[in-house]
């Protein structure tokens, strides 16, 4: 898991390095300072010292200081760097394998959920990877570096550490095991009364109009309460950490200053007041390190769901990839389906298609009927191949669509997805998403077949027109139009249109079919629709139920022979033409 | 009504200046609270800084009782006499320092925490009482953030950053009068080093604030972007346009780096710099201390009125570290407070919004009517319903629920600038099926916000069973109203308590039958769990014809004597909705029932149609009327004409 992660330091690993060795320096400073401080105060303890000695001193010290501070300085500058860069890489390498990613793999982690990854994950990434650093370095380090000084510098003195550090790493240990859990459990039950509040926020209008304000706020309060009862437990815990932290301090203080006057006065060891002041510091240092130590430890743990998550998303690998030797033209619009089944997972128990069978020539008319979850979008987002098939074959221009180089296949069978979506740009380049190089006429004629032309001349900036995020500024049909437009100027070999002109009214729903049969008549259209009216003079007509192609036909056939079709359109047809 | 909200994270505060008012209430707030414990605390805080300031006292009479005893050649034993006692005071005073560390810590958890709630369930009882109109005209995110940011930050303010400006205070305070005590010279060359730490801590922290600024705005448009492109995920792969999505994105992703490797470095070369400044200080204070000390004739100023010396000099040094220590802590605070406070004034801004206004006295009832007619109240559910109207003469009259509704010339406008209803009068007579057609904006919805009074009528009138409905209780005229939305919000738990949530009393059995009734039960009963499948994110795992069959289930249940159907069945296939239609019917019978649908079989068979345009009625009539007079409805009923 790691492994896959730092290989997203590349060119940071010199600021990373640097931190390191900057931060190394800026360690081996900081425990030197103490003990030239105590030389310092023991000069001027003895009194013997003169002015020299203690500018001598006193000099190395600053010198020291300015050192230590440009050390810390510049690892403070690169670390942020390092880690800064890092987390730009890990969001440049999850959004790149998104993009590599088939349908099912994006079903697989909702769209929400890789917003997520890709955010807050990735800053408690960055954050982590700046502790790891910084402080998982300077911690364990600084424990070491300072004992060592300690031993050599202070003798005997530094025998309080040998109790107080197993103590205050026992209950350092003993805190976290404790606590983690503790706070897992609280934020989870803390996410929860979040949802709560959001949902009551969004849904008000049900809350009032049901009256149900006081049985909410008890709801609410019960939670709460519950939450607070778990979170103060956990708290409390973790507030075990300052107590213990200054028994282990103090004892090592009462520890120093009792056998340290005794050893000088006693004149035992080579040493004056100025180790009591350095043991203190180093005892200072050594407990604060550990602290720290515990601290990143639970940091890590914290985080590493996060890296979990994201880790997850790297290693997802598509299903659909495109062969070697890979075929790069299609020879015509030809769609051939031979005893397909298909399942979204291995796990379903339910086919979401099964047992199609059908042969679809080029330039034809398809109309496909069906009640939601029929297995309509299933049926028509196998042909791009946006999904594998189960079981079968399937083969699109007379060859198999797995022989197809992918983006060879995906130009040449423009889908208009349910979902219509307009991304947040001009009209102009919202089109050109269909062809990078469309000339200014054939965006024109594009929207001019998919009826959008007219309306898109009437808005002042025509089609410089700027799209707000999720095309809020235009209205449902004609975000379906520019929709299809868009599709168009791919100039595919076949057209699949996924309940496209819901929101368009029949005329004009009728002006854009007519217009495909009379100027794009090679290219095979699929249309999936709510009315009938959209279809009925379809070449074929596809009634879809349950996963099955129950009944395929002309209009006229079908009205005779399938009960769901005769059904559907005499209810339309009592009902009036649907209008949404 | 409902504008999109979009998740935005809070602005930060512009001005970096504490908010003393919201300090105050905070205070306030939590001293009421916690009226014993919020004092205790306080003292215990107070207590173990001074105790924690104090020791430097009793090390520098130990050192000073070293270099005396070395000066004469003291045995150990008989030095042993001065240092020992002091050693056993150090150690009481430090076990105290003990006890109430761990008294403030644990009780500041548990105030901490028990404040949280008490706010939050303010906070949330104020906002169930706010009007709807205060949730159509925020953003969802920004009153969302309240709960979830703001109050991380007043945690943070009221766990750490609060008692830590208390115990820094106190420190700093002690420290200062224990140095004064030993020299005042040397108490003015420190206090000299902490003037230029402030300097420098005020100039790089504000460069770190700035770039933070900046930081968080490349992460609100990295996420915007980021947002869209996941959305859109199917439609890029759709149009192969991987690659140029790829490009945009690092442009984006390249700023955000810049912004947030700056703002971390002036972060992280604070600490370092604050740090240095405090060794170099010290070390500067230890140079002077010891010219004063080779200076033959300097005079010391002390409170303790004690002549310079080692023995003062060195605890004087360690006070210096203490002093910076304790300052740099004091500096870092500033900064989250001035955050946790700004925080503070959100929750307060929401928990001060003016709560929904009701002076309606008539109240909705059971009822039994005996043969003669007469009605009287009782408590147990009959079925009957009757509005207890209370007269300003003292006698109080009782009027049979029926559902006869009658909008008399009404105006409205969601501003006072725009008035979006013009003069509309609709009577709806008990058990009629009223239909409201016309375009997005033509003020359908808004002719039903008014008929619960989610939103007041500017002028005309509304009578309900020929009361005003300005006098009846909100609660009541609500309950007596089943709605269901075209935005379908379903609450985290099961099917079953979702469909309940529309009447709570209702047995499992009625809640089925509800199901039943609005076409339901047959695919709840083919989920993994039945009735009791857990539902989350606002039943996120169903689709959305599902969630509205379940919200029609729910207001079935509810059985109001009107129902308001918005766009209820919009997101229902036409298959499902002719199955689905059996069941509509039989709730729709017997009571007056307002619709709204694009669909216009759905609203074929209603007994008016009301076609609106901008606000007013441009056409009234049944279906066979309307299509006779061959205007706006005919048109749209041969599919001439598109609605938005």
């Amino acid at each position: 898991m790691f492994k896959r992660l730092s290989q997203c330091v590349r060119e940071y690993k010199k600021p990373t390095f640097l931190t390191l060795f900057f931060i190394v320096l800026e360690v081996v400073l900081e425990v030197f300072i103490p003990s030239i401080t105590a030389d310092l105060i023991n000069t001027l303890q003895q009194g013997s010292a003169d002015m020299p000695t203690l500018l001598q001193k006193g000099g190395l010290l600053v010198l020291m200081a300015l050192a230590s501070l440009a050390c810390g300085g510049i690892a403070g500058y690169t670390s942020a760097k390092a880690s800064a860069g890092f987390a730009k890489n890990v969001r440049h390498d999850v959004f790149e394998k998104v993009q590599t990613y088939s349908f099912e793999s994006i079903d697989k982690f909702s769209s929400s959920s890789l917003v997520t990854r890709m955010t807050t994950d990735i800053t408690n990434l960055q954050m982590s990877y700046m502790m790891l650093i910084r402080v998982a370095v300077r911690a364990p380090l600084m424990f070491v570096f300072a004992i060592i000084m300690a031993f050599v510098k202070g003798g005997f003195l530094a025998m309080a550490f040998v109790v107080v550090i197993p103590i205050l790493v026992f209950g350092l240990f003993t805190i976290s095991r404790f606590a983690m859990p503790a706070f897992r459990r609280v934020f989870r039950k803390y996410d929860r009364l979040n949802e709560s509040i959001e949902e009551n926020v969004r849904g008000m209008r049900v809350v009032k109009g049901f009256s149900r304000e006081e049985y909410e706020k008890e709801k609410f309060a019960d939670a709460s309460d519950n939450i607070r009862r778990d979170f103060t437990y956990a708290e409390r815990i973790v507030a075990l950490n300052n107590p213990l932290m200054n028994i282990c301090l103090y004892a090592n203080m009462v520890f120093v200053l009792y056998i340290g006057s005794k050893l000088i006065v006693t004149g035992d060891a080579a040493f004056g007041v100025g180790q009591i002041q350095m043991m203190l510091t180093y005892g200072m240092q050594i407990l604060m390190s550990l602290m720290m130590i515990s601290m990143i430890y639970v940091m890590f743990t914290m985080s590493a769901e996060s890296i979990k998550r994201i880790y997850e998303v790297l290693t997802e690998e598509s299903t659909l990839t495109s062969p070697e030797n890979a075929r790069t033209a299609l020879d015509d619009g030809s769609i051939e389906f031979k005893n397909v089944n298909f399942k979204y997972s291995a796990a379903a128990e339910k086919h979401a298609l099964s047992d199609v069978n059908l042969r679809i020539e080029s330039g034809m008319t398809v109309g496909v009927l069906g009640g939601t979850g029929s297995g309509k979008t299933t049926f028509v987002q196998l042909i791009p191949r946006l999904y594998d098939v189960t079981e079968g074959e399937l083969l699109v221009g007379g060859h198999n669509v797995r022989e197809y180089d992918l983006d060879t296949l995906r130009s040449s069978v423009a889908m208009v997805l349910q979902k219509n979506l307009l991304f947040s740009g001009t009209i102009r380049e919202n089109l050109k998403w269909g062809n990078e190089n469309a000339t200014d006429e054939e965006i024109v004629e594009a929207c001019r077949l998919a009826q959008a032309h007219d309306f898109v001349m009437s808005f002042p900036d025509g089609y410089d027109t700027y799209i707000e995020q999720g095309g809020t500024n235009v209205s449902g049909g004609q975000k379906q139009r520019l929709c299809i437009a868009r599709a168009l100027l791919a100039k595919p070999k076949i057209l699949v249109l996924d309940d496209s002109t819901s929101a368009v009214d029949t005329k004009t729903d009728m002006l854009i079919r007519r217009g495909f049969k009379a100027f794009i008549p090679e290219t095979t259209k699929i249309i999936i629709a709510q009315r009938v009216a959209s279809i009925e003079d379809a070449d074929l007509i596809l009634v879809m139920d349950n996963g099955k192609i129950v009944a395929s036909g002309k209009h006229n056939d079908l009205l005779d022979s399938c009960d769901i079709y005769r059904e559907v359109y005499t209810q339309q047809v009592r009902g009036g033409e649907e209008n949404e | 009504m409902n504008k999109q909200a979009k998740n935005k994270a809070p602005e930060m505060p512009h001005k970096r200046k504490i908010n003393f008012k919201a300090l105050g209430r905070v205070v306030k707030m939590l001293y009421h609270a916690y009226p014993v414990l919020v004092p205790l605390t306080v003292f215990c805080i107070l207590f173990s800084a001074a105790v924690a300031a104090i020791p430097g006292v009793f090390i520098q009479k130990i050192l000073a009782a070293i270099e005396l005893a070395l000066k004469n050649q003291t045995p150990w034993v008989d030095a042993a006499k001065d240092i020992l006692p002091n050693i056993i005071t150090l150690i009481v005073l430090y076990s105290l320092s003990l006890i109430s560390t761990t008294i403030f810590n644990q009780l500041g958890a548990y105030i901490t925490q028990g404040f949280l709630s008490k706010m939050r369930c303010a906070m949330f009882d104020g906002m169930q009482n706010l009007p709807i109109r205060y949730f159509d005209t925020n953003k969802h995110g920004d009153i969302m953030s309240r709960y979830t940011n703001d109050i991380d930050t007043l945690r943070q303010l009221i766990s750490q950053s609060l008692p830590s400006l208390i115990s820094s205070s106190a420190v700093v305070i002690t420290v200062l009068f224990v140095m004064l005590y030993f020299s005042v010279w040397m108490t003015l060359v420190v206090l000299l080093g902490v003037f230029a730490m402030i300097l420098v801590s005020k100039k790089v922290g504000g460069g770190s604030a700035k770039y933070f600024i900046r930081q968080q705005k490349a992460v609100g448009k990295t996420e915007g972007f980021i947002q869209e492109m996941m959305n859109g995920q199917k439609v890029i792969k759709v149009f192969c346009h991987e690659k140029e999505a790829q490009k945009d994105f690092d442009a984006i992703n390249e700023e955000l780096y810049r912004d947030s490797s700056r703002a971390n470095a002036y972060a992280n070369m604070l600490g370092p710099i604050i740090m240095n400044i405090g060794n170099i200080l010290y070390v500067l204070a230890a140079i002077i201390g010891g010219v004063f000390i080779l200076t033959p004739g300097f005079e010391n100023i002390s409170l303790s009125m004690k002549p310079f010396s080692v023995a003062i000099l060195i605890p004087f040094l360690s006070m210096t570290k203490q002093f910076t220590g304790q300052v740099n802590q004091f500096s870092q605070q500033i900064n989250s407070i001035i955050m946790g406070l700004a925080g503070a004034s959100r929750v307060f801004e929401l928990m001060d919004e003016a709560p929904e206004a009701d002076d309606g006295y008539v109240k909705l009832v059971n009822a039994k009517i005996d043969d003669e007619g007469n009605i009287t109240e009782t408590e147990e559910r009959t079925g009957v319903w009757a509005w207890k109207h209370p007269h300003g003469d003292g006698t109080t009259t009782y009027t049979r629920l029926m559902g006869d509704v009658r909008l008399v010339d009404v105006d409205f406008g969601y501003t006072e600038e725009k008035t979006v209803l013009h003069n509309v009068s609709v009577f709806a007579e008990p058990g009629q099926k009223v239909a409201f057609v016309g375009a997005t904006g033509a003020g359908k919805t808004t002719i039903t916000n008014l008929l619960n009074r989610f939103y007041d009528i500017a002028d005309g009138k509304i009578r309900y069973d020929g009361i005003n409905i300005n006098k009846i209780k909100k609660s009541d005229l609500r309950r007596s109203l089943g709605i269901v939305l075209q935005d379908t919000n379903l609450f985290t738990g099961s099917v079953m308590e979702n469909i309940r949530y529309g009447r709570l009393d209702a047995t499992d059995d009625e809640c089925i039958a509800a199901a039943k009734l609005a076409g339901a039960d047959d695919f709840i009963t083919r989920l993994p769990h039945g009735y009791k499948t857990e539902l989350t994110n606002n039943g996120a795992n169903l689709s959305q014809g599902q969630r509205q069959l379940i919200a029609i289930a729910r207001a079935a249940v509810a059985d109001p004597p009107v129902m308001i159907l918005d766009e209820a069945t919009s997101s229902i296939d036409t298959r499902t909705e002719a199955i689905v239609q059996r069941g509509m019917d039989k709730l729709m019978e017997g009571r007056t029932v307002f619709v709204i649908a694009h669909r216009l079989s759905t609203i074929m068979n209603s007994d008016v149609i009301m076609v609106l345009e901008n606000g007013r009625i441009i056409e009234r009539g049944n279906h066979d009327k309307l299509i006779a007079e061959k205007g706006t409805y005919y048109r749209l009923y041969t599919g001439a004409f598109e609605l938005e």
